[in-house]
């Protein structure tokens, strides 16, 4: 016991010695530590307070409220129902498509991958403006359905299951794929060698290995549907969730307390799934566990099991291609619905009245996704390879931003950065830097994520050769980290500039006269019924993306590491 | 025991298609008795591991047949095909315990589970796994999970047990005891077995039979001591142990077919010859370097300088230098033997029955 007492007491001191020795990383350490509590702890903490302390003292009323009528607490309800479906439907999607794609002689691959991913570079609500225009009261489709199925709306639970199912499907594609390319091929011609056909192979073998990542797909996607805001927004109708209600009670009713109380709803269940997956979920993965990986794959298939995997995936594609293909079509005519000629003059008039948001837009993501990307790869260079207090801590909190949904980033940044502060002494409402701050950590996560990734397969003893030799801890990642994880590095550029460009629910809270966005424009021409107006400029949006990753393409064939383009969205 | 159990006729597998083709086997045929271990041995990329696929049924053959037991296989799919396999990496099930990876196989042929777990206890006292049925595969020993593989495969009777360099994860001394033990349980299960590595030594300790491969094609046929003294060809001399090759040219041949040549100045007689060859051709002597013997220098001998000594404990070996040739000698039990100095010029004997000679080839 004393011993064990002296032993971690030497541990700390000689961690102490160390730090000391290298007192540039100790800085570091210090700043790091000091924006990460500011920008995500702080917020977090301020909508926590406000929901229970409100004019200087302890006030549940709001949660009283909100618990005692069925009113107030349907959104919650609804909000895990639409979690729910979307969810299992996501999976069901992504399980499909990766199996698709490892498992059989699927032809053009990589054209039904790019097609079922897509939905990933362009703003989630996008699919809900397609929507619309398919399935809408002036929908093109909408007289064909409603000869089938009787009269419907679009707006509503189905319709926003069916669109969050394609906007979120690729988060389940990218996990499952990633699960299923990992599961050794040898272990299923084992089951086959032995006499199981392949409906037993599937069933004894493939699902239950796949079953820890089938789960963490379902909880990502489970989260991802629960902090949507911008398709409720679009097209929630009646059906009323929690993102959008705690929106409109601040923006609305300047009810702070009452958004807060709405927020830390909405926290409670995501932060739930989110640790669950991470700390559970993930730890009972079996694909680590057998050795190296043949390479190949079943690959003689009978056709009856084919057919219906091959019909899913044309399905599937063909309904993401009728809907990007709808926003095409759509930014080129008069009137949707009304007046089918087509013009240009959408685009002409997106130009003179969204050129605004698209210059922030485009600055301010290009401000924020360096940075992101190399606080990113710092940190997860921190948490991998060097020992120091609070390593646990650090990474908790820089990956807690994952955990939270947008809207409650948002209201908490509104909380936090409206007034001046011990923590930050200047008010960032209503500036650029509030923007700029909140695109840097929200999409941190993904830099450290990918960073992680590269740093553990780099073996230590190259580092350790580079410190043997005499250079300090600084040099060391300069000279030798980084370049070996600079394919990483440029991938979380890649994806924080999409993420950036394509941001809504908590940029919503923090955009002013000033400094708007272009996600923020097309949502509102949304909500004014200028559909073909926000098609055009989400077509612009959708190609200066695909120009960035273009770019970041090029940047990395420079580097030398041939990265593709596939493996940098995800 | 039956002749041709397993049958291979003029296996051809090309991977690829327009201007990537790779024929990673190329009209391979084999004859495998019941009961029998036949290694397929041979560098990597040879194409053992896709003969053992196409046999298995993971692969189909670009051309050529496949017969288990006089029934052709060519097309049964690998569930439906009675042959078991032990994978390179195991394959173990880790989401099973050792007893649910080898009951697998009986469950899935429906049969119940008192009687698998029966069958499963017996072949885990088989392969020593008494006690470990129980546990999950990620918590064994490298050594145990091949055995754990390797009842998971004996439990189903196949009629052709393949065996896909099953000893290649362990360290050198597990593997040496392990292929001892492999070779006595197919034994005493008598099961036929196609066996596939690129360690000669494991191919010669273990096999009736070995059949070395290079570029997809059959190199040569024959029990491990054939393979060794009467290589068919320089790469089949040289992949199996070590040898050394020394050109010369037929000087003659006599009425009984036993060949004349001429080593500097010494002419050799060497009774039995696997090629014709004539006289004037051009031909090369395998040496093994274990079957020279050094002597002291004598006349009217054939005669060399040392050039390189290497102690290595258990034997001795010289370079020598024949005829402008380095020629590896190795002596064993080197304190019993006579000693040579650095540059000293000694004398060579050649025992008439470790002499073999090959047609020189010519470069493909």
């Amino acid at each position: 016991m004393n011993n064990n007492r002296n032993r971690q007491i030497h541990e700390i001191t000689g961690q102490l010695k160390l730090i000391w020795k290298e007192p540039i990383l100790f800085l570091f350490i210090l700043f790091i530590f000091y924006f990460l509590f500011t920008f995500v702890v702080f917020p977090i903490f301020q909508v926590i307070k406000n929901s229970v302390y409100i004019g200087g003292r302890w006030d549940f009323s709001n949660y009283v409220a909100i618990f005692s009528k069925r009113y107030f607490i349907q959104p919650f309800f609804n909000s895990i129902v639409l979690g729910i479906y979307t969810a299992t439907l996501g999976t069901i999607a992504g399980f499909v498509f990766a199996y698709a794609l490892t498992r059989t002689t699927l032809p053009f691959k990589k054209f039904f991958r790019i097609t079922a991913t897509f939905p990933i570079i362009s703003p989630p609500f996008i699919v809900a403006l397609a929507a619309i225009l398919l399935f809408g009261r002036a929908g093109s489709f909408t007289p064909w359905v409603k000869s089938i199925i009787g009269d419907y709306s679009i707006y509503g639970l189905s319709g926003l299951v069916l669109v969050e199912t394609i906007a979120y499907s690729p988060t389940a594609f990218f996990v499952l794929f990633g699960v299923l390319e990992a599961i050794d091929p040898s272990l299923e011609e084992a089951s086959m060698d032995l006499g199981a056909s392949w409906g037993k192979v599937f069933s004894t073998i493939t699902l239950p290995l796949a079953t820890p990542g089938i789960a963490s797909a379902w909880l990502l996607v489970f989260i991802q549907s629960m902090a949507d805001f911008g398709n409720p927004m679009v097209i929630s109708g009646n059906y009323r969730v929690l993102s959008v209600q705690a929106y409109l009670q601040i923006t609305g009713m300047y009810d702070l307390p009452r958004g807060s109380t709405l927020a830390m709803l909405l926290l409670l269940p995501t932060a739930t799934a989110f640790f669950l997956q991470k700390y559970w979920v993930s730890r009972k993965s079996y694909v680590t566990v057998t050795g190296k990986p043949t390479g190949a794959t079943i690959k003689n298939l009978e056709w009856y099991i084919k057919l219906p995997i091959y019909s899913a995936c044309i399905l599937y594609a063909g309904i993401v291609l009728l809907f990007y293909g709808t926003i095409v079509y759509g930014s080129f005519q008069t009137l949707w619905g009304v007046n089918p000629t087509l013009t240009l003059k959408n685009y002409v008039e997106m130009f003179e009245v969204g050129k605004d948001y698209l210059y922030h837009s485009v600055l301010l993501s290009s401000i924020a996704t360096p940075i992101t990307g190399i606080v990113g790869i710092f940190i997860s260079f921190l948490i991998i390879r060097k020992k120091f207090i609070g390593r646990g801590l650090m990474e908790f909190i820089s990956m807690l931003t994952f955990a939270v949904p947008g809207t409650v980033v948002g209201i908490g940044y509104i909380l936090a950065f409206n007034q001046k502060t011990a923590l930050m002494p200047v008010v960032l409402t209503g500036t650029a830097w509030i923007i700029i701050i909140l695109l840097i950590f929200r999409d941190m996560p993904v830099g450290i994520r990918s960073g992680i990734a590269a740093l553990q397969q780099i073996d230590p003893a190259i580092e350790e050769a580079s410190t043997d030799l005499g250079a300090d801890s600084n040099t060391t990642f300069r000279k030798i980290t980084l370049p070996m994880i600079a394919p990483a590095f440029f991938s979380g550029l890649a994806f924080g500039f999409v993420k950036a460009m394509t941001a809504i629910s908590a940029i919503i809270f923090v955009v002013s006269g000033r400094w708007n966005l272009i996600t923020v424009a097309i949502l509102g021409f949304v909500d004014n019924t200028q559909y073909a107006r926000a098609a055009a400029m989400s077509i612009i949006l959708i190609i200066i993306i695909l120009v960035a990753l273009g770019v970041i393409q090029l940047l990395v064939n420079r580097v030398g590491k041939g990265v593709r383009m596939t493996t940098i969205i995800e | 025991m039956k002749e041709d159990f397993l049958e291979l006729k003029e296996l051809v597998k090309i991977f690829g298609g327009g201007k990537d083709i790779v024929t990673a086997v190329d009209h391979v045929s084999l004859k495998v008795q019941e009961g029998e271990l036949v290694t397929l041995l041979g560098p990597s990329g040879c194409g053992k591991t896709t003969i053992l696929r196409m046999v298995s049924g993971f692969e189909l053959p670009t051309a050529g047949k496949i017969f288990i037991d006089k029934e052709d296989v060519t097309s049964t799919p690998p569930n439906k095909r009675p042959t078991a396999m032990v994978f390179q990496n195991y394959a173990l099930f880790p989401h099973m315990t050792v007893s649910e990876n080898i009951i697998y196989g009986p469950k899935i042929h429906g049969e119940s589970s008192q009687v698998a777990r029966k069958k499963a206890e017996e072949v885990m006292r088989l392969v020593g796994l008494e006690k470990l049925g129980n546990r999950s595969p990620s918590h064994l020993s490298g050594g145990q999970q091949q055995r754990v593989s390797l009842a998971r495969s004996l439990i189903m009777e196949p009629k052709v047990l393949l065996l896909d360099e099953p000893l290649s994860n362990l360290d050198a001394k597990l593997r040496v005891s392990m292929r001892l033990e492999i070779r006595k349980l197919q034994q005493r299960v008598g099961i036929t077995s196609i066996y596939v590595t690129h360690d000669q030594e494991e191919a010669m300790s273990l096999s009736d039979r070995v059949v070395i491969l290079k570029d997809g094609i059959i190199q040569q046929i024959g029990t491990p001591l054939e393979v060794y003294s009467r290589p068919d060809n320089c790469f089949v001399a040289d992949f199996i142990g070590k040898a050394n090759f020394l050109e010369t040219t037929v000087e003659d041949v006599t009425p009984d077919g036993s060949i004349i040549i001429n080593l500097l100045d010494q002419k050799l007689s060497i009774p039995e010859v696997k090629k014709p060859l004539k006289k004037n051709d051009k031909a090369i002597l395998v040496l093994r370097p274990e079957s020279i013997i050094l002597e002291k220098k004598k006349p009217d001998t054939i005669t060399g300088v040392i050039r390189e000594i290497v102690f290595l404990g258990n034997q001795m070996t010289y370079i020598v230098e024949i005829a402008k040739q380095p020629v590896t000698v190795e002596m064993s039990n080197p304190q019993e033997c006579e000693s040579f100095k650095r540059g000293e010029e000694i004398s060579i004997k050649l025992p008439i029955k470790s002499l073999h000679l090959l047609p020189m080839e010519e470069e493909k």
